[in-house]
């Protein structure tokens, strides 16, 4: 049986960007594809990929700058080691996503869209990551934590410090 | 032989399933037993996770709270011994367990969600699956399919509620050679996890529901458009998808009929508006996801300028079950103009959330007393909010109202793809319309003047009641601002926008009053409207408060009441939290 870990897709090179380039070039609607790609392979969207881009696909780069920037997921500056998203859904909301996000804040000194000094780590906050069952959730890198405490916070940050 | 099913969806896997599941996988192989081990999707009841289901040939056993140390004595004592471990064991036909949280429900979009690995397509298979594609290519006409769909009263779940089978009829009459389907599955309501828990337990289900869309249209590409946020969903549909085109089920004639389908996933790029019907397409084209005026509508002119037929990942789920079942089966459900079932995402404060299908016409009361066992912690029930940030709230005092797209639209609220968050009376009603204005303000594509700056100036104003400098007349002055939003913007995001506020003024304008007039939080939720006090004989003086006091605003010897200095305090509240003694107080 199939394996069903997100964890398991291969991370994505520069090389394989640049052949999704050159394959998805002339398909209709693949600037969004290509960003994601270039998101992948590099972690954020550098400037040298949209002039790539607009020079394959034949989109002026103004355009491809303002579909990265009508978009929450593309990033224009790198992330750090371990992104943490906070989710700040209703149900979160309502059990005290406020007071995680505090935690959090104190713990690694940084505000949400800041990466710490060494380059650790990155706090996003989404709108919801749809495990309201389990709110308060924060997500880091691609595992989810549920029914979170303040408590909690430290020890989660302490055992990614070490990775 | 035994079969071993663990609940492995995003919840399930947050609450460890993983390590339940590789737990069981040790134990099985050391013990040498022969046994089948699977994973499957959700089982809905989420506040239960980790969830195991054990079946034999006569019944199932249910266990709840499944830790990994659990696990070895499930196996010897009920795996190799026979003898259900009871008291974990919380449904069960032999030993006469049914838990309170199954007996309202009616699934049907939820039908396989928990019983079949979601990776397997034999296992759907097994199930009636690809059985209602095959009859509507081998008996019914596109028309006869259509028809099918009308008299079911089968209605988009979405949120917006239009006939699916009108909707399919004016594709179907679209002049155009090339025709388009798409699967919305870019939930993005806060609040809201049911597409992503029917995707991840039951993929196949809405690929046959957009194949049988696609015959009744004469659609040979599809696309099912999934926010990026859901990678376990994207994952799980790839698959599903992959192991059609090897079936022959997906590509060129598809069950050796002269139909060619194929479907690609667009993953999403994280932006609420492109939920609505234009902007999705215009993101799948590659664009910015900025609504267009409608007409003309996609039926008629959607991806590319094609005729496109869009549904939400909920109603393609329910076709297959419609046509298998007959369309009687599924308008006898429900109530006149609201047929079969909805499935609800029951979170905030209850005590038993997760997901739950229910028969349209059901109450709110049953929702939260019957299937979610009221509210948490003892706590008084104060409403519930429907339809995310473009529904509204529905006081506790009319929960006997009757689920049905027409009867919640007149409260205020929307049905919506339904998303249902319980709340007490912690919960600050002001607050909580200020955190869907915050978000609708972000999520405003900018085309519309007063959505884009409509909405920043109500959350001003909701920023300002709150922080306790609210003005006479700022109550007036939101409900003037919405209903101008509400009249002056395109699509459903500005035209819904300001339900959240209009709803809580109507039923908790004392609240709001509370805010502007007296200064003062009812719900005491909101941090510039509290004080934090130290109540000086419950104090013993063990310094803990003033040890966490990030601003030392705390002061006190050891062993003797402290106190707090009220200009120096943030309000951050984590003495209160902290005080074991429930020695300070937050008025």
């Amino acid at each position: 049986m199939t394996e069903l870990k997100k964890s398991d897709f291969e991370k994505k090179t520069i090389v394989d960007f640049k052949r999704d380039l050159i394959n998805k070039r002339k398909q209709h609607g693949s600037l969004i594809p290509l960003l994601q790609s270039a998101q992948d392979s590099y972690g954020y969207i550098p400037e040298k990929a949209i002039y790539y881009i607009s020079e394959l696909v034949g989109i002026p780069s103004a355009e491809i700058y303002g579909v990265i920037t009508f978009y929450s997921q593309f990033r224009l500056k790198p992330l750090g080691k371990h992104v943490i998203r906070i989710c700040e859904g209703t149900a979160c909301h309502v059990n005290g996503a406020k007071t995680i996000l505090r935690a959090l804040q104190n713990e690694l000194g940084i505000s949400i869209e800041e990466t710490t000094d060494d380059g650790f780590f990155t706090l996003l906050s989404v709108a919801c990551l749809g495990c309201c069952s389990i709110s308060p959730v924060i997500m880091i890198d691609e595992k989810v934590y549920g029914k979170l405490t303040t408590n909690m916070i430290k020890k989660i940050i302490k055992e990614h410090k070490k990775t | 032989m035994k079969e071993i099913k663990v609940g492995l969806a995003t919840c399930g896997i947050a609450a460890g399933g993983m390590l339940v599941y590789d737990e069981l996988k040790k134990e099985i192989k050391n013990n040498n037993i022969e046994v089948e081990l699977k994973k499957t999707g959700c089982m809905g009841m989420c506040y239960r996770e980790v969830l195991v289901e054990v079946k034999d040939d006569s019944d199932s056993y249910l266990y709840a709270n499944v830790t990994p140390d659990k696990v070895k004595r499930i196996i010897t004592e009920h795996i190799i011994n026979n003898k259900p471990v009871k008291e974990w064991i919380i449904k069960s036909k032999s030993i006469n367990k049914e838990d309170a949280f199954f007996k309202k429900q009616k699934q049907i979009v939820l039908r396989n969600c928990g019983i079949i690995d979601p990776s397997s397509v034999d296992d759907y298979i097994l199930n009636n699956g690809y059985k209602a594609i095959q009859k509507c290519l081998n008996e019914y006409s596109k028309m006869e399919v259509i028809d099918i769909i009308i008299k079911s009263g089968l209605r988009g779940r979405g949120g917006g509620g239009f006939p699916t089978g009108l909707k399919w009829k004016f594709a179907n009459q679209a002049a155009g050679d090339k025709k388009y389907i798409i699967c919305n599955a870019d939930e993005g309501d806060p609040g809201a996890f049911m597409d992503r828990s029917t995707i991840e337990g039951d993929p196949h289900s809405i690929i046959e529901g957009m194949m049988i869309a696609g015959y009744a249209i004469q659609a040979d590409e599809a696309y099912i458009y999934v926010r990026a946020e859901y990678p376990l969903a994207i994952e799980r549909l790839s698959i599903a998808i992959k192991q059609c085109e090897e079936r022959g089920f997906l590509g060129k004639n598809i069950f050796n009929s002269n139909m060619d389908f194929k479907i690609r996933i667009k993953e999403g790029a994280g932006a609420f508006v492109c939920g609505e019907e234009t902007a999705l397409i215009s993101s799948i084209e590659g664009k910015r996801g900025v609504p267009r005026i409608r007409p003309p509508f996609p039926a008629n002119k959607g991806l590319w300028g094609k005729p496109t037929n869009i549904n939400n990942v909920e109603t393609y789920a329910n076709i297959a079950w419609i046509i298998m079942n007959g369309p009687e089966a599924f308008s006898s459900m429900g109530t006149e103009k609201s047929k079969g079932t909805k499935v609800f995402a029951l979170a905030g404060k209850i005590v038993r959330s997760g997901l739950t299908e229910v028969p349209m016409g059901i109450t709110i009361n049953e929702i939260i007393y019957d299937i979610g066992g009221g509210i948490k912690d003892g706590k008084k029930f104060k409403a519930v909010q429907m339809g995310g940030p473009s529904g509204g709230c529905i006081p506790a005092s009319m929960s006997d109202l009757k689920i049905d797209y027409d009867e919640i639209t007149k409260t205020g609220a929307i049905m919506g793809s339904g998303g249902l968050i319980v709340l007490d009376e912690t919960t600050c009603m002001v607050d909580l319309a200020k955190f869907f204005l915050n978000f609708t303000q972000n999520e405003s594509c900018g085309k519309c003047t007063f959505c884009r700056i409509g909405t920043k100036r109500m959350l001003e104003i909701l920023e300002r009641i709150t922080a306790g400098a609210g003005k006479e007349g700022d109550i007036q002055l939101l409900e003037e601002l919405s209903y101008k939003i509400k009249n002056s913007s395109l699509c459903g995001l500005g035209q819904t926008a300001p339900n959240p506020v209009l709803t809580t003024i109507k039923y908790f304008r004392d609240e709001y009053e509370a805010h502007i007039k007296e200064k003062r939080c009812p719900a005491h939720s909101c941090v510039s409207l509290l004080t934090y006090t130290i109540i000086e004989d419950k104090c013993i003086g063990c310094t803990l408060c003033a040890q966490k006091c990030p601003v030392n605003a705390i002061s006190g010897k050891t062993k003797e009441p402290h106190k707090i200095k009220q200009d120096a305090c943030i309000k951050c509240g984590l003495c209160y939290d902290s005080c074991k003694f429930d020695a300070i107080e937050k008025i």
